[in-house]
């Protein structure tokens, strides 16, 4: 299942994450981890969840590409193809 | 009411989630309970068939309180015919002195149970039986009370109400009460050993190379791991003490501390921690870490920890000098991990690594028996193969 | 002017306003004239209205019963006084086979306009001839009317509908009861005689009372409210005929009944009530009826006795904690 890519639907999958974040003050090139508080299990459900969403395969060596809003929608519209 | 924490003195029921009637396992999640720490799912040790619940949603009783009531032979089947018991018969040989007349059969009335008029209207138009409560009116007999109350358990058992998540307030003022204590009473000692983690990250990384993003393992996998196989090699630091006396416990179930977005903190166990493979481990903690957070766990999580772990990731400080939680005797914590200048053959490299460090009991342990927990630690974390 | 009045006071002011507002009314009864009446409810109507108005009789109930009868056949409002209903079974036959049955079995050529003031009830240590309440027993006759004023509007304006009631009306007035005082509602000016009232309205059980047992109803009511338990009090008022509705919306809203009398239970008035409610509310029931009721025996001389022999206010509590919370 393919979804467009992009900030809203990074933002969506966020907000399972982290809910009581505000994601309209969240800029592009914010560190995830910092903004959002994430932990490490945080970042990997993340991780996780847009692999499922997108069908798109991270290899580990390439978490540090999604760890700000616009590195991730890059990412993925690059490797979405 | 069971006690899900060493400082919970009340819990308030909030559902319910079998009725009168229903078979139970050992295992099954019975209710929900409201406490300080959030919602939390009540397991029942027993077997049998729901008798009675006793308390209502909403009711906060005592730990220790009588929540519900599970029989053995559950509902009495109506208008049972029991067979005749025959009289023996007197041998032939001996003369009869009295023939005993065969008893009659004995049928259990059907009207035994005693429901007033109001109540079987009601519980007709509400679709239950009545005849499997138990009666609070004049004479015992089933009322309307009784009937609706069996109907608002099963509608509450049907439909449950969404959980309340937990409340920070609540939760604070528990972990300020259960803190407090361990100051207080537990003489603390600490213990800390920087561990060389090159060898496992590099493992990791070969291993989650080889598997799809949602199977991949967390370093802190394989800390916990360590850190359960390490006690099973110091068995002292493994269990609770109490009334002066240290009590070894029966497996190894870790309490991984969990923090909660918005502030609060939850170590529910991991039951043999020991005992399960990596990725056992690693879907463990995505789950309690989910349930955590959104009030699911269960109450034999809660009270059964006989040590707890805290990691502080990725992110964070060197080292975390924790407090124990009562009435266990031992805190393992595991620091960032993080680069740091290793000496290697005199000389200096950087390494990734990491510093754990124990808060251990004196009143169950000494220092000598820290150091052989931690040196455990680092050796099994050196062979992460045989993690 | 002040609204604080005594039963009796009520009674009286009921008898003068009749005396006052027709010519054709006049009293008759033992001692009412001269003496002001054996428990003083007429006492200064002889002297106000003179004796063809309030007239002395012999000692002769069934005599002075059947002039009455008489008297009203022939188009008087009389108002017979009979000192107690112990002294009635003397004019028993006048009441249930000529007052009652006249206007039936004279196909309403007569009409028996009677009204017969009754004085009832235990307590003022009179014994077992002195102390009945065979008021149960008269809200058996078909073609009587009968009614229980307990409460001080009731007491002054039940006479003036009873009056307007072509046929016969016994009043019967509880002797416990006269030397009760209070405010009086200044915006009542008539009452009916047809319905029963929810003196005071609850939700856990319905206690039925009437007379003396109402006052005492009430104050179980107190006691029962401390204790959490919502009684609502019924106030039967008339005797014969029955207000059924009344009693069976209560009972279906509480699902709980004490009926209370003075009278002995076996027989008694509030069987009759319980057996209406078993038949038309048996659906609405969560719990047995109960009746609260005098004890079977001949009423006894001593103080402690009597007192044992009647229903009290802490019998009706039980009666009615026994009904919502079970032991």
């Amino acid at each position: 299942m393919s979804d467009t890519i992009d900030k809203s639907m990074i933002c969506e999958i966020l907000g399972s994450i982290a809910p009581e974040a505000d994601f309209s003050t969240l800029g592009g090139s914010e560190d995830l981890r910092e903004a959002l508080d994430l932990d490490s299990m945080d970042f990997l459900n993340f991780v996780i969840a847009l692999h499922e969403r997108t069908g798109i395969d991270i290899p580990e060596v390439d978490y540090p590409k999604l760890r700000t809003l616009d590195g991730a929608v890059l990412y993925l519209s690059a490797r979405q193809g | 009411m069971p006690a899900l924490g060493a400082d919970m003195e009340a819990g308030t029921l909030v559902e319910w989630l079998v009725k009168p009637g229903d078979r139970v396992k050992r295992g099954d999640i019975v209710a929900v309970v409201e406490t300080q720490k959030g919602a939390i799912e009540i397991e029942i040790f027993n077997e049998g068939i729901v008798s009675e619940l006793v308390v209502p949603i909403g009711a906060k009783v005592p730990v220790g309180s009588l929540i519900a009531r599970i029989g053995d032979t559950g509902v009495a089947p109506p208008a049972v015919l029991q067979a005749a018991k025959p009289a023996p018969s007197a041998p032939i040989s001996s003369p009869p002195k009295r023939i005993v007349p065969p008893q009659p059969a004995v049928i259990a009335p059907v009207g035994a149970m005693k429901i007033s008029p109001a109540a079987r209207r009601r519980a007709a138009e509400l679709h239950i039986d009545a005849t499997t409560l138990r009666g609070t009116g004049v004479d015992g007999a089933v009322t309307v009370a009784d009937v609706e109350a069996a109907a608002a358990a099963v509608a509450i058992a049907a439909a449950p109400s969404p959980r309340k998540a937990f409340d920070p307030a609540e939760m604070r003022k528990a972990i300020a009460a259960a803190m407090g204590r361990s100051k207080r009473e537990i003489p603390h000692y600490y213990l800390t050993h920087p561990i060389d983690l090159s060898l496992a990250l590099s493992w990791l990384e070969r291993f989650n190379a080889a598997q799809p993003v949602s199977s991949r393992l967390l370093p802190a996998v394989l800390l916990l791991k360590a850190a359960a196989l390490a006690l099973r090699e110091v068995p002292q630091l493994n269990g609770t003490y109490a009334d002066g006396v240290f009590q070894a416990g029966a497996g190894i179930h870790v309490g991984w501390a969990i923090s909660l977005r918005g502030g609060g903190l939850v170590a529910p166990a991991i039951l043999d921690t020991d005992q399960r493979s990596l990725p056992e481990l690693m879907s463990q903690m995505r789950d309690l870490v989910q349930r955590a957070r959104a009030g699911g766990l269960r109450s034999s999580e809660l009270a059964s920890p006989t040590v707890t772990v805290t990691s502080l990731g990725d992110r964070g400080a060197e080292t975390v000098m924790g407090i124990i939680y009562p009435p266990q005797v031992a805190l393992i914590g595991f620091g960032m991990i993080g680069a740091r200048p290793w000496v290697v053959e005199n000389r200096v490299e950087p390494r990734p690594a990491v510093t754990v460090s124990l808060a251990a009991d004196h009143r169950a342990s000494d220092g000598h028996i820290g150091a052989l927990l931690l040196s455990a630690i680092e050796r099994l974390l050196q062979e992460p193969e045989k993690l | 002017m002040s609204t604080l009045i005594t039963y009796r006071e009520a009674c009286r002011q009921a008898l003068r306003d009749a005396l006052l507002s027709d010519p054709k009314t006049f009293l008759m009864g033992e001692d009412i004239g001269r003496y002001g009446g054996c428990y003083a409810v007429t006492k200064g109507l002889f002297d106000e209205f003179g004796e063809e108005r309030v007239r002395d009789t012999p000692l002769s109930e069934s005599a002075y019963v059947g002039a009455g009868i008489g008297a009203a056949m022939v188009g008087m409002r009389p108002i017979v006084e009979i000192m107690t209903v112990n002294f009635s079974l003397l004019a028993l036959d006048q009441i249930v086979n000529n007052a009652a049955t006249i206007p039936h079995m004279s196909g309403g050529q007569f009409a028996v306009p009677l009204v017969i003031r009754i004085s009832t009830g235990g307590g003022r240590r009179v014994a077992a001839q002195h102390s009945h309440s065979l008021e149960g027993w008269y809200a058996h006759i078909p073609g009587l009317r009968i009614l229980a004023p307990a409460v001080l509007e009731d007491a002054r304006y039940m006479l003036a509908a009873a009056l307007k009631d072509p046929n016969p009306v016994l009043i019967f007035e509880h002797v416990m009861l006269y030397n009760n005082e209070g405010e009086i509602d200044p915006q009542v000016t008539s009452v009916d005689i047809e319905h029963a009232k929810v003196r005071r309205a609850g939700t856990d059980v319905s206690v039925i009372a009437y007379g003396n047992g109402l006052i005492k109803a009430l104050a179980a009511a107190e006691a029962l409210a401390a204790e959490g338990i919502s009684a609502e009090i019924i106030d039967l008022r008339v005797l014969r005929p029955l207000d059924t509705p009344t009693l069976l919306a209560s009972v279906a809203k509480t699902r709980r009944c004490v009926i209370v009398d003075e009278g002995w239970k076996s027989g008694s008035l509030a069987a009759e009530i319980g057996m209406r409610i078993a038949e038309e509310a048996f659906f609405d029931l969560d719990a047995p009826l109960r009746r609260v009721c005098g004890r079977e025996v001949p009423m006894p001389y001593a103080a402690h006795l009597e007192d044992a022999a009647l229903p009290q206010p802490a019998d009706i509590v039980a009666a009615a904690r026994d009904l919502v919370r079970p032991a």
